[in-house]
């Protein structure tokens, strides 16, 4: 593991870049935890300042060292795209195995819903759904109703990793063995899926952190805790625009950029380190 | 005159991925000559090398993959052309197609899933013919495919409604469209069945006399050559180990990979069981020191480890590249 | 042509009725999940916000409302109603513009969303997958690296992250476009050059926003896929008899490049449809992302499941209409 992030860290520019904006993410989540400021609370510091030495992001209109807010701002939103990443990919993995290993009329009736929820457009329902639970939905709340929806892509990619490996003989050599279908599944073809459940993780961790930043817009996610798009909720509804409080908007801006590149180039440079082909060129063969 | 005399030419692949680089010496220190109207046959087994050699000589070479050293001179009616150095314009104009043409190995794939067979042909024939005319075009192609037997409508077909003996045969029709002075075919009746590879060789045979001109045959299948080639060389880890007319490889063959190969071919009536050489066929990017052949060689002395044994003249034809060779032609 | 239709098309055509089955299953199902009761907890909420009504209308409001949440019944009969009322098209009354029907609201924002949907994904598929060929297949030139940079900067990005970026741009430090609404309020349509003019440029920044972020996903996808097709045997082949290159581009590879391109259209067609949703809020364009917004504000319930199952019988059909259309690129799919 270590040699594979030197590897990377020495070999690959997207890697580095990678690198040092996740970084900047986990620093910037992990001093939340001593913030001298509690989210929850208004009117802690002078209001509409412009960045300075003393408020690096500048203040609110609320009342709001912003930078103290986006260290917490990053730290729900990572944590949401966790939990959504986590939910989806147990029903990724379970449907992909199950499909790609039984094949038939399961494989068809899995797919067909599958490829359902690939074509849906899912805004308007999470939109609908977060609707009717808004106010009552914490973040893991809404973690894992992402997470329902954000698992089709994935199992398909899943389910033709599991097609070819079926076609190679260790599973033949396996089922001649008189393995159960289930040990098959789990002990055979995981280790092999695993690293592409790695890679998919992250770009599903984008997908929901991004879903959660147009809800959020909407006033559709909790208000009451800061993520990357209830800041822009706050500020909408205070028209930092407008007011020409415009780092209010920049920072959530700029913070979510950092994090969804840093996120975004870890899972291209992380593909092509698995990609067949690369590895091939790798081990020489 | 030669057609093409090949000296001392080198061709690696040199890959670099994480930090590991890596050279695979794919072409190593290969002579040869190939004569007018002849049909000369490259044998060797799987990844020795042999597609890559075709690659260096008819002027296709892209990275990853490198001349590093070695001379190439083509002679095209009297006029000697060094094959390395040729403009690409040039290249891709005037040698390509009219005086070197290829049929691919896997040429099952070569035609393009999305359009008809027409549309290649067109575009083969306008690019070196300038044959704009649709009726012109529609003639030229209907009278080459008559001539080779295939039915004209095959212009017509999609490449996935048409048999894998067709898209062989479509490719060598392709390929001597117009009479070029070499035909390279790779591996050109691998993965067909008997008797279609058959029809297949037949065409080429066919081919060839009419037009006397030279094919370069590469297949691991050495019944195959011993059919069609006048010439026969063999290959063995980059390297041409043997060399010599058909009826003398497999009549007298002098080195002992080539010996193997004659062996192992199946003999009507003969219900012996036959050798398998031991051991895999060599990395490319580490291989042997010394004679190639010597880990897997049943006759391999302490000299063969360490000495690269160089080409040795048998007959005005026939040469072979052994230690064992050279003693006996020295004593 | 027998194997085709059972093939191909009759496929196609079962998982566009599940795609609509499972998307108006799901939307019936979920007031259901709600804890509380959802019409009175409506009622109220309208109430609160402060919209006047007499007796009658709300006893005519509840009515609809228990309608709009099939309510009447068993379970299985308010399936059933539930059913019956999307194939008459009717998605009940909007609560906030009492008791205009929802999809009249809908009728009215459909065109500015699909205008907008339409030229910006038309033009972003088109040169994305150009330049993403062209940047595979010749030397690497330095406006394709900067294109490529930039691409791959832009591609993660929410699309409501890049319109803000837009936004400041153009609407602060370039103020060539409006920044936002896609008609003068108060003026009503009239075809004129000057009304064409206006909508022009008051759709300039959504569609760029949508372009420049479609496009950069196109590229990517474009280049990935020329690379692989690279190395097919009839692409190398094409380049031994020495054809041209542009003419190996054109005619050997975007023929073959673009196929998956196409079903890559097909199955993002819901997330672009997304993403032009959010972009139509923050340049507030009068599509159907901005009637969403509405009926957020507004508590409309109503009208955001109106919206929500139209959206994906909208989107459906849209795939079905591609997956008919694929078939003309792909002689192997025609003739099976
Ligand atoms: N593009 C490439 N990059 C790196 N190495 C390559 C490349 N193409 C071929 N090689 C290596 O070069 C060696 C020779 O390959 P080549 O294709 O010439 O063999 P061959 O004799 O034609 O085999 P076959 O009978 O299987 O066609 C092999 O070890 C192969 O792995
Ligand atoms: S040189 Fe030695 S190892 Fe090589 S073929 Fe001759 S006898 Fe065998
Ligand atoms: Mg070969």
């Amino acid at each position: 593991m270590l040699k594979v992030i030197r590897d990377l860290l020495r070999y690959d520019g997207r890697f580095r870049v990678a690198f040092i904006f996740l970084l900047a993410t986990f620093i910037m989540s992990a001093i939340s935890y001593v913030s001298p400021q509690d989210p929850g609370r208004t009117f802690q510091v002078p209001l509409d300042r412009s960045p300075s030495l003393q408020y690096p992001f500048g203040t609110n209109s609320r009342g709001q060292d912003v930078f103290w807010w986006m260290t917490f701002a990053v730290r729900n939103s990572l944590y949401l795209g966790l939990i959504t990443a986590a939910v989806s990919r147990v029903i990724a993995i379970f449907v992909g195995l199950t499909a790609g290993y039984r094949g038939g009329y399961v494989d068809r009736i899995l797919m067909s819903v599958n490829d359902s929820f690939v074509v849906m457009p899912v805004l308007p329902l999470l939109i609908l759904l977060s609707f009717l639970f808004r106010g009552r939905m914490g973040l893991t709340g809404l973690g894992v109703l992402m997470g329902l929806f954000g698992w089709p892509w994935d199992a398909r990619l899943i389910r033709s990793q599991v097609l070819s490996l079926k076609e190679r003989s260790f599973t033949r050599t396996a089922q001649y063995c008189g393995a159960k279908d289930f040990h098959i599944t789990i002990f055979e073809h995981l280790p092999f899926v695993l690293p592409i459940v790695f890679a998919t993780t992250i770009n599903n961790m984008i997908w929901s952190i991004g879903m959660e930043v147009t809800l959020g817009v909407l006033g559709l996610s909790n208000v009451t805790l800061p993520t990357i798009g209830t800041t822009i909720y706050w500020a909408n509804a205070h028209q930092a625009m407008v007011a020409g409080i415009w780092w209010w908007l920049m920072a959530p801006v700029v913070v979510s950029v950092v994090m969804f590149l840093g996120l975004y180039l870890l899972s291209q440079s992380v593909n092509e380190y698995i990609d067949p082909r690369t590895r091939l060129r790798r081990i020489g063969a | 005159m030669p057609l093409l005399s090949v000296k001392n030419l080198h061709a690696y692949y040199r890959t670099e991925a994480y930090g590991i680089s890596r050279t695979v010496r794919a072409v190593d220190d290969v002579s040869f000559e190939l004569q007018k109207n002849e049909i000369y046959g490259i044998a060797g087994e799987s990844s020795c090398g042999k597609t890559t050699l075709i690659k260096v000589i008819s002027g296709s070479i892209k990275p990853p993959l490198r001349i590093e050293g070695g001379t190439m001179t083509y002679t095209f009616d009297g006029r000697d052309v060094d094959i390395a150095s040729v403009a690409p314009e040039v290249m891709r104009r005037e040698i390509r197609w009219k005086e070197i043409s290829y049929v691919m190995q896997g040429s099952m794939s070569i035609l393009n899933p999305v359009r008809r067979v027409r549309r290649i042909f067109r575009h083969v024939v306008d690019t070196h013919q300038g044959i704009d005319d649709k009726r012109k075009f529609e003639a030229l192609c209907r009278d080459h495919l008559k001539k080779l037997g295939l039915p004209p409508d095959i212009l017509q077909a999609y490449p996935h409604q048409l048999s894998g003996g067709m898209k062989q045969r479509i490719a060598i029709a392709l390929a001597t469209i117009f009479r070029p002075s070499l035909i390279i075919a790779d591996e050109p009746t691998t993965a067909l069945d008997v008797v279609v590879q058959r029809g297949v060789l037949q065409l080429l045979k066919d081919i060839q006399a009419e037009s006397s001109n030279t094919v370069l045959l590469v297949t691991h299948d050495m019944a195959v050559h011993a059919n069609v080639a006048d010439r026969v060389a063999i290959m063995y880890a980059g390297t041409i180990v043997e060399e010599g007319p058909t009826e003398v490889i497999f009549g007298a063959p002098q080195h002992p990979y080539t010996q193997h190969l004659i062996a192992s071919l199946p003999v009507i009536g003969d219900k012996g069981t036959r050798s398998a050489l031991p051991g895999a066929p060599p990395n490319l990017a580490s291989p042997p020191s010394g004679c190639r052949f010597h880990p897997r060689c049943p006759m391999a002395k302490e000299i063969c480890r360490r000495v690269v044994p160089s080409m040795i003249q048998l007959d005005t034809l026939h040469r072979a590249a052994c230690h064992l060779v050279g003693e006996r032609e020295e004593a | 042509m027998r194997n085709f239709i059972l093939r191909y098309l009759l496929p196609r055509l079962g998982q566009y009725l599940v795609v609509i089955f499972l998307g108006v299953t799901i939307t019936y199902i979920i007031p259901r999940l709600s804890p509380s009761d959802p019409v009175e907890r409506q009622v109220a909420e309208i109430m609160v916000s402060g919209a006047h009504f007499g007796p009658e209308a709300i006893a005519h409001m509840r009515d609809a409302l228990t309608d709009m949440y099939g309510l009447r019944g068993s379970p299985i009969e308010q399936y059933l109603a539930f059913w019956a009322r999307m194939f008459q098209g009717d998605l009940g009354p909007s609560l906030s513009r009492f008791p205009t029907p929802v999809i009249s609201l809908i009728a009215r924002a459909l065109p500015w969303t699909l205008g907008l949907l339409i030229t910006a994904v038309m033009i972003s598929w088109v040169i994305g997958n150009i330049l993403g060929a062209y940047a595979s297949y010749y030397e690497k030139s330095g406006i394709m690296k900067v294109i490529d940079v930039a691409s791959q900067a832009v591609r993660p990005i929410p699309y409501y992250i890049v319109a803000v970026i837009f936004l400041i741009v153009f609407a602060y430090f370039f103020p060539i476009f409006p920044a936002g609404g896609a008609y003068p309020v108060g003026r009503r349509i009239e075809m004129s050059i000057w009304a064409v003019q206006t909508i022009l440029r008051h759709s300039a920044l959504p569609a760029l926003s949508l372009v420049t972020v479609g496009m950069g996903a196109w590229f990517i996808g474009m280049k990935s896929l020329t690379s692989n097709i690279i190395s097919e045997d009839y692409v190398v082949y094409a380049e031994v008899t020495g054809l041209p290159q542009r003419k190996i581009l054109y005619g050997y590879i975007m023929p073959n490049a673009l196929l998956p391109q196409v079903t890559g259209l097909a199955l993002n067609l819901g997330m672009i449809f997304s993403g032009a949703l959010i972009l139509e809020v923050v340049f507030v364009y009068p599509g159907m992302g901005m009637l969403t917004y509405q009926a957020v504000l507004a508590n409309d319930y109503s009208l955001i499941m109106g919206i929500a199952i139209f959206s994906i019988v909208g989107v459906a059909t849209a795939v079905l209409i591609l997956d008919l259309i694929y078939p003309l690129f792909d002689p192997r799919v025609r003739h099976q």
